[in-house]
């Protein structure tokens, strides 16, 4: 672990992408305190307001000043891609492990099914789900967590695969061990590093998702702060003010080039090759 | 490629589609406020309502709902649109025709312009051009289609003013202004696979270039231009044609976004629509149309693999 973590800190993505998600970091947990202004404080002599000293990304179209929002914004919208990113994997993991634990007509089975419903688009696949359990943020979240199941669950699989001809999943089949304990206690740690350089960089997939599905309106409601509804409110004014449209994307791509890079940094830092 | 590995194929394909119209059958099942008061509004009286849900079924199980609707779609009846009253299959196949020239244009600009990129940036590592596709895989994966759409809208429409901003123009009428239309959403949507499509060539190309055939060849004195050619591409061309394929069921997702944005008819825009207005029926068979369309796209690259390597025998 302290190994890896060593060998993150000497390629330049993982040091990169760390020092980005730094930044994300301390806007979650500092940002209201920091924040100049507050996020819903509606100011209609400041609508769209040029950045200036006062407002430096500006004000968006009730005036409310953008920086601000962005701060308060972090606490929700990253934690939900997070969350979302994490409840998939764990999901998908549980599955692919089970599936190559039980193998033969099981495993067949389950992955076929799994295919099947890899061929809905994974936006199509959260629509569907929003569009029934109604729009809304955590609602946006379980939908992104659902779709994200299906490749998890393909992904650990082949992971498993491997993990499953080793002598210690033998050995407790020999002791008699159940087959729940021996998939989640005994496989299910050691599929877990490769599958991490893959969760890491859908946090930035599921950042993307989410803004996507506030701007179709079924994601984050209005007046939240989440950083895609900004971005699809901006979009709206764009005419009147193209700077508001600066604040909410420039924060959504520092946090996906954050977690791209930070995942290709584990990449390197789990299986070092040589001179790529 | 032997007729039982076709065989078996197909039934794949099948059975993803008997999985896939479980699922969409299922999720529409539990959306909230049924089909009746979307058809009458909520001030229908309470007879007009039961006869409407008589009419449409509604009165029966889900499993028998779903027979009627699954051997419906079997025969080719998609059922009727609740939001406009019309079948919904015809409308469908004609947004999909319009769904599909815009992904089709997608893969190949990415073919055209991801496939060299990579191989160039492997060839020339740490040059430029590597460390400029790098930043472009970076920055294409960072921003959400809406995104990068609204900012290419605004440089090349608005402000230079050498497209169109929205609209669609059927091929038929007007093929210069169609072409000029498709321009921008082709673009948006392309994006992102270029940055993925050309990341994986490059890593596939480096692999190959270490492989002990390509370092033969070099030994063997064949200039630079066939060993690249004829032995690296070719075979740093084959996982690329599996994600490609892959990549599909992204473009299909994309295009819902792209078709939003630039106001085209097609079938990502069909489910939007849907969506919003709790036309089930309409919703039912574009995603069952879309799931099958990916479906499809995968049969085609693994049958196109199986004759491009005559190393893969399936059986």
């Amino acid at each position: 672990m302290i190994e890896t973590f060593r060998r993150l800190g000497r390629t330049p993505q993982g040091v990169l992408g760390l020092l980005l998600l730094l930044i994300v970091g301390l806007a979650c947990l500092l940002g209201p305190m920091v924040a100049p202004f507050d996020p819903e404080m509606i100011d209609f002599m400041g609508r769209y307001a040029a950045p200036s000293t006062r407002h430096w990304l500006g004000g968006d179209q009730l005036g409310r000043d953008v920086l601000s929002r962005l701060l308060w914004g972090a606490r929700t919208t990253v934690p939900l891609a997070l969350l979302a990113t994490l409840g998939g994997t764990i999901v998908g993991a549980v599955i692919g492990t089970a599936s190559a634990f039980w193998g033969g007509r099981v495993d067949e089975a389950i992955m076929r099914t799994v295919d099947a419903v890899m061929a809905i688009p994974g936006l199509l696949l959260a629509l569907l789900i929003v569009g029934t359990v109604g729009a809304g943020s955590l609602n946006a979240a379980l939908a992104v967590a659902i779709a994200f199941v299906p490749s998890m669950a393909r992904i650990t699989r082949s992971v498993a695969l491997s993990v499953r001809r080793l002598d210690y999943v033998g050995a407790a089949l020999a002791r008699g061990e159940g087959a729940g304990w021996i998939v989640l206690a005994e496989m299910l740690p050691n599929v877990v590093a490769p599958i991490v350089v893959e969760t890491t960089i859908r946090v930035a997939f599921a950042v993307m998702l989410f803004a996507t599905l506030s701007f179709l309106g079924l994601g984050a409601q209005p007046p939240a702060a989440d950083w895609g509804l900004m971005a699809a409110e901006a979009r709206r004014t764009l005419h009147q003010a193209p700077w508001t449209m600066i604040g909410p994307a420039g924060a959504i791509a520092l946090t996906a080039i954050g977690f791209n890079l930070l995942g290709d940094g584990l990449r390197d830092a789990l299986n070092p090759r040589d001179e790529r | 490629m032997s007729l039982r590995w076709l065989l078996r194929r197909l039934g794949l394909v099948l059975y993803t589609m008997l999985v896939v119209s479980v699922i969409v059958f299922g999720i529409t099942q539990v959306l909230p406020a049924d089909a009746a008061t979307t058809l009458l509004g909520e001030n229908a009286t309470a007879e007009a309502l039961a006869a409407v849900r008589t009419r449409l079924g509604l009165d029966q199980p889900a499993a028998v709902q779903y027979w009627h609707w699954l051997s419906g779609v079997v025969t080719g009846d998609f059922g009727t649109s609740m939001r406009t009253g019309q079948p919904v299959g015809p409308v469908l196949m004609l947004a999909l025709g319009r769904s599909l020239l815009v992904a089709a244009c997608a893969l190949l600009l990415v073919v055209v312009l991801a496939v060299p990129l990579g191989v160039v940036a492997a060839l020339r590592r740490g040059g430029a051009i590597d460390l400029g596709a790098g930043l472009l895989s970076y920055v294409g994966v960072s921003l959400p289609e809406f995104v990068t759409g609204t900012l290419l809208l605004m440089l090349l429409a608005d402000w230079l003013g050498w497209l169109p901003a929205t609209g669609y123009v059927a091929l038929t009428d007007d093929p210069a202004d169609a072409v000029r239309h498709l321009v921008l959403p082709v673009l948006t949507v392309s994006l992102v696979l270029m940055a993925h499509i050309s990341r994986m060539v490059r890593s596939e190309t480096v692999d190959v270039l270490h492989s002990d055939y390509i370092r033969a060849a070099r030994l063997k004195g064949l200039p630079p231009g066939r060993i690249v050619v004829g032995h690296v591409l070719r075979n740093a061309m084959l996982p690329v044609v599996t994600v490609l394929a892959l990549d599909v069921g992204y473009l299909l997702g994309g295009i819902i976004v792209v078709e939003e944005i630039f106001a085209i008819p097609g079938i990502g825009r069909a489910v939007i629509t849907a969506i919003t207005s709790r036309d089930l029926p309409m919703l039912q068979a574009a995603a069952l149309i879309m799931a099958a369309t990916y479906a499809v796209a995968n049969l085609l690259a693994d049958m196109a693999l199986s004759v491009l390597d005559p190393r893969i025998r399936y059986d």
